[in-house]
């Protein structure tokens, strides 16, 4: 391995936030630039505060929304589910207790934590953002270090701004060559995935590097980020550059004026430097990926559409012949079946790994003057209220409804499956979503992780597609 | 978090391995929105049986678990140290702890102390032949201790000095707090902040 003399991405963005070095054994103290709340696992945290009688360090770095249980139709009544009820009623009551800004239900700004963050203008390059939520990753997608935290650090973090961390190793994913037609992101993660395995990228920052991912845009880039988690890896990076200011320019919370050109300045530094060293590297050739889709019950069990599903007894590994054996089983699928056969009845387009407004454009592009099969079910659920607006004003909504999909309110919805919008037992899904656990879009439901490109064309036969079968 | 020297209670024997988090607290008791009151879910499936341990007198007054090994497995779910602690329980004594658990047993003040099997194993015997006998964990010296039994523990001295001072993760970093106001006063300025709010367009 190279010696190491220049400094990664993870690695500058760590060294601008510590605000104390550890000694010995002690960790680094690390400050946070900005700290994002929601209903599930910031009740505890909270009330550790009450019972200590401390306050929040910096309610100007700390923002709230309501999206993990929160309901997507009849938001306007009383939420039914009394825990629900309860974890909303908490955030809400918290939020005013400790002048935390917040965005209830309802509100024009709500949506789900990862997807109001980057369209706030509030995640920008270079800064540490953390959440109670492991999919808190997204944001690396500006050259931000970004990661997910327990109770206890989400009360740490509202108490002092800052946590007690040890430094993550780095891993360069090298992404190079150019996407074909009907490829996207989610297809670059799931392949990553796929050849990392979902304890590969354990103790690591991803950085995800070359041409097929600079070509990509924020709201793709955001895509890939997320999923990191599903790697193993705390956190995902991608360096700024011209597509991320693009983006931020002119956003709510972007720098404005002299601020802006003092910020970019900034930015345009926060590059792996050419002779820094990563602890490891994963190449991946864009030019021959497929769209991808999961098999089983992990995100690493997936493979291109146009493979069959595996048969275990082919698996060279014990422990990965075993996980296969049990995920067929969950999943009821028969080895050497095309995946191209595989009907759902379920299609989930939405939640923060593809609920942006590219990613409804896309499906839309190829629902438009094409129906929902009959056995299908098709559920569209905005990722933000904003997101939800912008459709509505391109006419997007009426494309889903029309081609006989379900047009839902911004929230988690089907991704975990905390609000009524779950599978029944045996059903399955083609869903946009990050995690094919078993049971987690409801108990006994099956979860086939696609693009939205892929949902879209699914909804269409009913069965795993791409839009070029249609 | 108390500072903690050492602990003297009621030692209770846990004639079991692969205590996971699941059992001991079920996803069913998660849904409170307090740190505290977890106790009704300690160990709820195995506390309908009359027989077991808790059920039993003087061991529901008992602040020491003795355990087998691989106490604390699976779900991260820091509810499972919450249960422990609001029962009372200020130490729990294993062959070998779950990563994960024995870090959030760090950041709440429940001490985690690794004795041998064997020891664990005399332990057991100890407490089952006398009910209601005491143990005493002492942290400076890193024993355990019960009647005329005495055997070295494990812990990491990071985590043994923080228990020992009382300070919690929060408490220790704010003894830093002037680093970290003179952070936030070197900042750049076009950091972003959230408030105020900004009107929708």
């Amino acid at each position: 391995m190279a010696e190491k003399r220049g400094r990664t991405l993870a690695e500058k963005v760590w060294d601008e936030h510590t605000v104390r070095r550890g000694e010995g054994a002690e960790p680094d103290v690390l400050f946070i630039d900005l700290h994002l709340v929601h209903e599930v696992t910031s009740p505890q945290a909270f009330d550790g505060l009450r019972l200590a009688g401390r306050q929040v360090r910096r309610p100007d770095l700390t923002i709230a929304t309501e999206d993990h249980n929160v309901p997507t139709v009849d938001i306007e009544l009383p939420i039914a589910d009394p825990v629900s009820k309860t974890q909303v009623d908490t955030l809400r009551k918290n939020c005013e207790e400790f002048g935390v800004r917040l965005h209830p239900m309802g509100d024009a700004e709500q949506g789900i934590v990862h997807v109001i963050g980057p369209q706030l203008g509030l995640t920008q390059p270079g800064m540490t953002v953390v959440c109670g939520d492991s999919h808190t990753s997204t944001h690396g997608a500006f050259g931000a270090m970004a990661f997910g935290i327990g109770t206890s650090e989400v009360e740490h973090v509202l108490a002092t701004q800052t946590l007690p961390l040890r430094p993550f190793k780095t891993m360069a994913i090298n992404v190079e060559g150019t996407l074909r037609p009907g490829v996207t992101a989610k297809d670059i993660i799931l392949a990553v995935i796929a050849k990392i395995g979902t304890g590969g990228g354990q103790g690591y920052v991803l950085e995800y590097r070359g041409s097929a991912i600079e070509s990509l845009s924020m709201e793709a880039r955001m895509t890939i980020c997320n999923m990191s988690i599903e790697a193993g890896a705390r956190a995902g990076m991608i360096a700024p550059d011209e597509t991320t200011f693009e983006y931020l320019k002119g956003r709510p919370h972007a720098p404005q004026g002299e601020q802006w050109d003092e910020a970019v300045a900034a930015w345009r530094e926060l590059r792996t430097d050419a002779d820094a060293g990563f602890d490891a590297e994963v190449t991946i050739d864009a030019d021959a990926l497929t769209p991808y889709v999961t098999w089983g019950t992990n995100p690493g069990q997936g493979l291109p559409l146009g493979e069959t599903v595996p048969d275990p007894e082919q698996l060279g590994d014990e422990g990965a012949r075993y996980a296969a054996e049990k995920a067929l089983s969950y999943m009821d699928l028969e080895p050497g079946t095309p995946l191209r056969e595989i009907a759902v009845d379920t299609v989930f387009l939405g939640s923060c790994t593809n609920g942006r407004i590219e990613d409804l454009r896309a499906a839309a592009d190829v629902l438009r003057g094409k129906k929902v099969a009959d056995s299908v079910r098709m559920l569209v659920v905005p990722g933000s209220m904003r997101v939800r607006k912008t459709a509505e004003e391109e006419g997007l909504d009426t494309v889903f409804i029309d081609a006989g999909a379900e047009w839902r309110q911004a929230g988690c919805s089907m991704c975990l499956g905390m609000n009524p919008d779950q599978l029944k037992p045996g059903e399955r899904s083609a869903s946009t979503s990050n995690r094919n656990f078993e049971g987690r879009q409801g108990k006994g439901g099956r979860t086939h992780l696609v693009s939205p490109l892929v949902a879209a064309a699914t909804a269409v036969r009913g069965t795993l597609s791409s839009p070029e079968d249609l | 978090m108390e500072p903690i020297t050492e602990h003297t209670g009621i030692g209770v024997p846990l004639r079991r391995s692969n205590v996971d988090t699941d059992q001991i607290i079920p996803a069913v008791y998660l849904k409170r929105v307090s740190r505290t009151g977890f106790e009704d879910g300690l160990f709820a499936a195995w506390r309908g049986d009359e027989q077991f341990v808790l059920n039993v007198e003087p061991f529901d007054r008992g602040t020491v678990l003795v355990a087998g090994p691989d106490f604390g497995t699976g779900s991260s779910r820091e509810h499972a140290v919450w249960a422990l602690m609001n029962y009372g329980f200020r130490v729990v004594i294993s062959p070998r702890f779950a990563d994960i658990f024995r870090g959030n047993a760090g950041k709440q003040g429940l001490v985690a102390a690794q004795c041998s099997q064997d020891d664990v194993e005399l332990l057991w015997k100890i407490l089952e032949n006398e009910p209601g006998t005491t143990v005493t964990v002492d942290l400076a010296e890193k024993t355990v201790r019960a009647k005329d039994f005495s055997a070295p523990f494990e812990i990491d001295d990071y985590t043994r000095w923080r228990l020992m001072e009382g300070l919690d993760d929060i408490a220790l970093t704010l003894r830093h707090s002037d680093d970290i106001a003179e952070f936030e006063r070197n900042r750049p300025g076009h950091k972003p902040v959230t408030l105020p709010a900004e009107q929708p367009q």
